[in-house]
């Protein structure tokens, strides 16, 4: 049982972030570390053993990945489970991270943190088409220049400018609160990266038109025109028609 | 005599003699109209249109108006290899490929916005000062037909570039089409020339867009401004201004010189919008395929009302005889919408019918002083403008932290609660702004200066007012309203009876007022 556990935490750490080989010894100091931290900040909610409670689910199986994108995004440890978890200033730092996810994993696998490699979107990725798979499958919620955008009862598809690359294709596999899961079946590795690519490619695109307006379609338009196109516009009209002193 | 004068004399008698153009120039030129500045904001919307007329021609020269697929080959990387249809790829081309391309582009939808929202406070001041009635009520109907087909022209319009956006607004439209009862999906069958989306609706909406509502705008613009040129201008009332005449200044030289600076500010602040503000990003919204859409699809501030409504409405359905019915769309999409204009369109002729006036009327109110029009103004943009934040309801709820749920619920009950509550505060205001000008006509202005009374009582010391100022304040009628008997001399009921209670109930309730100061008043005030 412990040979299997032990194996099984191999394979799981073996494709964690951290793509240098690490020692046993230092892969289980690092487990470790991590269920101190589970048990210190995490298992009042999770539970001692990742059972999960009444307010919080199960953590068996939800993997790196999850662990990773929870809490290195500041969702994890939640502050305010009213509607929907927020990215917020993480709590822990990324070599906590990293001890948490070998931990949570080590118990159960699931998906893991894509290391650098797999990440290379740059290189692996084609932005038209990752913009088409955006449009497709992402663009109802996240809007079509992935601004965020709102769903029902207060609960939101978040902006996806300034996350990272890691953490995007993280919850893509994992589908954390709201959002579906996009196995590797659905969307190829490729394909995620290529949406990633997109993305990051309207992150970085310069405003071409001028002010974007926040990039969520005619509402802002209407406003500017109605505040500053007519204001301006009476404002004239009135300067106009006042009589000469 | 100088040079120039004897050549500029030789050339207007040269014109003159073969067209006759000095008698008639002489009599148009000079021509008076009155100032005011509310007088020049439908002339903004005449500036918009020339605006849009220049910069759309523009656009066509490179624009494809075709749904043939091609694939984009051009200078923006993110949509590069993709399918699109030659009308999308053509956009993109303008956008980024065509000098000043993107700029025209920005230009003519930012004029499409400021043309739309020009006719609304346009509409706004006529109706608030009554310049609809007689001799005016085909000026105003044509006028509502002006919005109405501004309306259609600018969905039409973004509709054109087939982007994500534009193709989710065209889906909407043959879904309100399809809401008709019966004959719904055979119009939508032949609005689209088959199922949706098609190859036609591109070049069908194309000719409309540049030929035929254009066209229609030039014709019913220039009989509205030769209504206007007819029956003169209105004025607003004050010392010397009557219902025979016009007070103001001749079309040569001032409102030559302020009409034509004036359009070159109008085109200056939509160019200046155009360079600064991005409008319709088209390349960000993607090509249109039927199987995508974009969280927080909007259409533009005109027709956002629309879509507010559509959004609010409960999922009501109903099936006769193998139809289905949707209320939910039929009702928000186009009973409220036709029960809205088509009333809209009639006022003029229901406010007269009310008053029993049919008497011209050249002299505008002063919005106080018709508190009953006001209240129904006030009440008719209440219900618009709920109407219009429930069509932003996404974006609202994001950007305040709200939830769609409780903008939603605020505005589907706000929607009946509002306007009738905005109706009864605003005919309070206008009473309450009537008593304020009787005090200030009877008791003078309060200068704020206290003066203490040889026996020890304090008094603010009032000013009268100028003799213009009380004109102004009592130069208003005050008709009682119609009588109407419900039986004749002998007791015999009259027919119609029931309308005529609802005339005289409602002519009631718009003679409300506060009886205004007459001469005796100010004898009386003046002998204490």
């Amino acid at each position: 049982m412990l040979a299997l556990l032990s194996i099984g935490t191999t394979f799981s750490i073996a494709g964690a972030a951290t793509e240098a080989p690490i020692t046993a010894a230092e892969r289980s100091a690092l487990i470790d570390e991590g269920q101190r931290i589970f048990l210190k900040g995490c298992s009042s909610c999770h539970g001692i053993n990742l059972e999960g409670s009444a307010i919080a689910p199960a953590l068996l199986g939800v993997g790196a990945a999850s662990v990773d994108f929870q809490v290195a995004t500041g969702r994890m440890p939640v502050a305010d489970m009213s509607v929907q978890i927020a990215r917020k200033q993480p709590v822990y730092d990324e070599k906590q991270v990293e001890a948490l996810a070998a931990y949570v994993s080590s118990l159960a696998p699931g998906p893991q943190v894509p290391g650098e490699s797999q990440l290379n979107y740059e290189r692996d990725g084609s932005t038209a088409e990752g913009g088409e798979l955006f449009r497709t499958n992402c663009a109802m919620c996240h809007n079509f220049a992935a601004q965020g955008g709102a769903l029902s009862q207060g609960k939101y598809a978040p902006t996806l400018m300034g996350v990272e690359a890691r953490h995007i294709y993280e919850a893509m596999i994992t589908g954390p609160q709201s959002m579906p899961v996009f196995s590797d079946k659905t969307i190829t590795p490729n394909e995620k990266l290529s949406m990633i690519k997109w993305i990051k490619a309207v992150e970085a695109e310069p405003q071409l038109g001028g002010a974007a307006l926040g990039r969520v379609g005619p509402v802002t338009e209407g406003l500017l025109v109605w505040t500053l196109g007519l204001g301006l516009l009476v404002g004239v009209a009135v300067w106009l028609a006042m009589k000469a002193r | 005599m100088t040079a120039s004068e004897r050549i500029a004399g030789t050339v207007a008698n040269y014109v003159d003699e073969r067209t006759g153009a000095a008698k008639w120039m002489k009599k148009n030129l000079n021509k008076v109209f009155p100032d005011h500045w509310s007088f020049l904001l439908g002339e903004i919307a005449l500036y918009s249109f020339i605006i849009l007329l220049l910069s759309g021609t523009f656009l066509t020269f490179w624009f494809d108006p075709s749904q043939r697929e091609v694939i984009y080959e051009g200078a923006y990387e993110p949509l590069e290899g993709l399918k699109m249809s030659a009308a999308y790829a053509s956009t993109l081309h303008i956008s980024f490929e065509i000098r000043g391309g993107l700029l025209m582009r920005q230009i003519h939808h930012w004029a499409a916005l400021i043309f739309m929202a020009a006719i609304v406070v346009h509409l706004m001041r006529v109706y608030f000062t009554g310049a609809f009635r007689k001799p005016r009520e085909f000026n105003w109907i044509i006028g509502i037909g002006l919005l109405t087909l501004g309306i259609v022209e600018g969905f039409l319009g973004y509709s054109l570039p087939d982007d994500l956006l534009s193709g989710t607004g065209i889906r909407i439209a043959e879904a309100i089409i399809q809401a008709l009862p019966v004959v719904g999906s055979y119009l939508a069958f032949f609005a689209f020339g088959g199922a949706f989306p098609g190859e036609a609706f591109i070049p069908r909406i194309y000719t409309v867009h540049v030929l035929l509502l254009p066209g229609a705008f030039l014709a019913l613009i220039t009989i509205h401004l030769m209504l206007v040129w007819y029956q003169k201008h209105t004025q607003y009332p004050g010392p010397g201004r009557t219902e025979k005449n016009v007070v103001g200044y001749p079309l040569f030289p001032v409102y030559m010189a302020k009409a034509g600076g004036f359009f070159f500010i109008v085109f200056g602040v939509t160019a200046f919008l155009g360079a600064v503000a991005s409008i319709n990003p088209i390349w960000l919204y993607g090509p249109y395929t039927p199987g995508q859409i974009s969280a927080g699809s909007q259409p533009d501030w005109y027709m956002g009302w629309l879509d507010g409504l559509v959004r609010m409405s409960p999922p009501l359905e109903s099936h006769v005889f193998g139809h289905t019915i949707s209320w939910n769309i039929l009702i928000p999409g186009l009973i409220v919408p036709g029960i809205l204009f088509t009333g809209m369109a009639l006022y003029p002729f229901i406010e007269s019918w009310m008053t029993g006036d049919k008497r011209e009327h050249h002299l505008l109110d002063r919005p106080r002083n018709a508190p009953n029009r006001t209240a129904l103004g006030v009440m008719s943009l209440t219900f618009m403008l709920i109407a219009l934040i429930n069509g932003g309801n996404d974006i609202i709820a994001i950007t305040f932290d709200l939830t769609i749920n409780q903008i939603m619920w605020f505005s589907r009950i706000g929607i009946f609660v509002l306007p009738p509550l905005a109706f009864v505060i605003t005919k309070r205001l206008c009473l309450s702004l009537q008593r304020a000008d009787r005090d200030l006509v009877l008791h003078g202005r309060e200068t704020g200066r206290l003066v203490m009374m040889p026996h020890g009582e304090f008094v603010e010391v009032h000013e009268p007012i100028s003799p213009q100022k009380a004109w102004l304040l009592t130069q208003h009628e005050q008709n009682p309203p119609l009588a109407l008997e419900e039986s004749d001399l002998r007791g015999v009921r009259r027919p119609g009876v029931l309308k005529n209670k609802l005339r005289a109930r409602l002519s009631k309730a718009h003679a409300v007022a506060i009886p205004k100061v007459t001469a005796d008043d100010l004898k009386e005030i003046e002998h204490h």
